[in-house]
């Protein structure tokens, strides 16, 4: 395996120093929120973690038309790598989601179309290794992998369509969710700055992450030429 | 089995030299054909998903108390869990039968477009689908003594049933050539699919509650777009599932 390229190497330091940044401005520099008072700081972080799940989410259906027009494998690499970020990160704010949740709403989980979609999409992300960990055959697994993101990609936003439209005989609920999860636009300046300064550093540890991802993807790829040549 | 399929190799060969549309329409036919031919000597597909829906609506009735007042709300998600649950035992068994018998070798081999097998796959499942559904609905009606005969209804069972299939036979023809099989189909297939039952439900409980057509409109509109919008995709990468 060649060593890392210098780019990756200063991006790996680059990146978690921003994250270190982060993390200072979350608890020292943005103040306290009002009427939620510290739980409101789980809100940077977990904004951020749901975006970096939607990028990796648009990646990997963008990878895998990618793979059905030109049948490289590159893509289907790109695919995986994608698909497994996606689905840690849509964890991790699901997670921290329950978290601010439950002061904030007196719930842990709601039926709202963005957690039912988030739901979702992490079952969709299931079944996509269950699918590719049942076929042997590189060049299939790789092909029913992009099928299956591909019908993923448009399945889940009409889901999210779907569920809002449902779900706005509730208003009630919706309106708090909405309102919060949105960002708020009533966030003061320093506020504002934590929240963007954590969405870009998140967005680099995506681009580190998946870069590191597509690197193993090859070494994977490397070991199982090499094994088909040996068992031969 | 195998005459079957070398009798579509046939015909197929036949026809090309017709013009291309009347051709395709004939391909899907002798699909469509050849699995309610063969459906019809063994009984086994259409059987076996009759006898587990009847179970379901029975196994529903303890677990929710279907008394009256509970129907009126569950009697829509109930149908649809159903005919869902039904629906996956059809598929998986339509495309296996094809799969275990070199069957699908076959018309491969035949020389039609291949979109022309996914229609036709298409085509025989929606007609278990809806044999199921015929049978479903009165026996619901007559054991829950609710009125499931209203024409906005059993509309909305027909849109929501080709959505469903449109994706279930792509996912199905992927799931048989997987180690894992049966299994898997439902997993693939449930979370993608929630779209099309999130709107069929909701347009059919409106049409159970007696709510206005301009009410339920919205909820048809989007099953009329998602039965296109799936059915197109799926026929687009077919091909690639399908490939050796």
């Amino acid at each position: 395996m060649e060593p890392q390229p210098l780019a990756l190497k200063i991006l790996n330091i680059v990146s978690a120093v921003l994250l270190a940044i982060a993390v200072w401005l979350v608890f020292f520099y943005a103040p306290l929120e009002l009427v939620m008072g510290a739980v409101q700081k789980i809100f940077y972080f977990h904004v951020a973690n749901a975006w970096v799940g939607m990028l990796g989410f648009i990646v990997a259906a963008v990878a895998g038309i990618a793979y059905l027009r030109t049948h490289d494998m590159k893509w289907d690499i790109v695919e995986m790598a994608a698909v497994e970020i996606s689905l840690i990160f849509f964890l991790i704010a699901i997670v921290t989601g329950s978290i601010w949740a439950y002061p904030a709403w007196g719930t842990w989980w709601t039926w709202d179309p963005r957690l039912t979609t988030a739901a979702i999409l992490e079952m969709i992300y299931i079944a996509y290794l269950l699918l590719r960990q049942g076929i042997e055959d590189p060049d299939r697994r790789a092909r029913f992998g992009a099928v299956y993101t591909l019908i993923g990609g448009l399945s889940v936003p009409l889901t999210f369509i779907s569920i809002r439209i449902f779900r706005t005989i509730h208003p009630a609920l919706i309106g708090t969710a909405s309102a919060a999860s949105q960002g708020g636009f009533d966030m003061t300046a320093p506020m504002k700055l934590t929240f963007f300064f954590s969405l870009f550093t998140f967005s680099l540890i995506f681009v580190v992450l998946l870069w590191h991802r597509i690197r193993l993807g090859r070494l994977v790829e490397k070991v199982e030429q090499l094994k088909l040549k040996f068992m031969q | 089995m195998k005459r079957h399929s070398s009798s579509i190799t046939h015909h197929a060969s036949r026809i090309t030299r017709h013009s291309s549309l009347a051709s395709f329409f004939r391909a899907i036919a002798a699909i469509v054909w050849k699995d309610l031919a063969a459906e019809l000597r063994s009984r086994e597909l259409l059987s076996a998903m009759l006898v587990f829906a009847l179970l379901v609506i029975l196994i529903f009735n303890f677990a929710l108390e279907l008394d009256v007042k509970t129907r009126a709300t569950v009697t829509a998600g109930v149908l649809w869990v159903t005919f869902v649950f039904a629906g996956t035992l059809g598929l998986n068994r339509s495309m296996a039968i094809e799969k275990d018998r070199g069957c699908l070798d076959g018309l491969l081999l035949a020389p039609v477009d291949r979109s022309a097998i996914y229609f036709g796959k298409v085509i025989s499942n929606l007609v278990f689908m809806f044999i199921v559904e015929a049978i479903v609905l009165p026996v619901y009606s007559v054991l829950y003594n609710t009125n499931l005969f209203k024409l906005g209804l059993i509309g909305v069972i027909l849109l929501g049933s080709v959505g469903y299939v449109a994706v279930g036979t792509l996912l199905s023809a992927m799931a048989v050539q997987t180690r894992t099989r049966d299994v898997l189909l439902p997993i693939l297939l449930f979370p993608v699919v929630i779209p099309v039952l999130v709107a069929a439900v909701k347009a059919s409980s409106g049409f159970l509650q007696g709510l206005g057509l301009a009410e339920v409109m919205p909820w048809i509109n989007q099953l009329i777009v998602y039965d296109i919008v799936f059915t197109a995709v799926a026929f687009m990468v077919f091909d690639y599932v399908v490939e050796e």
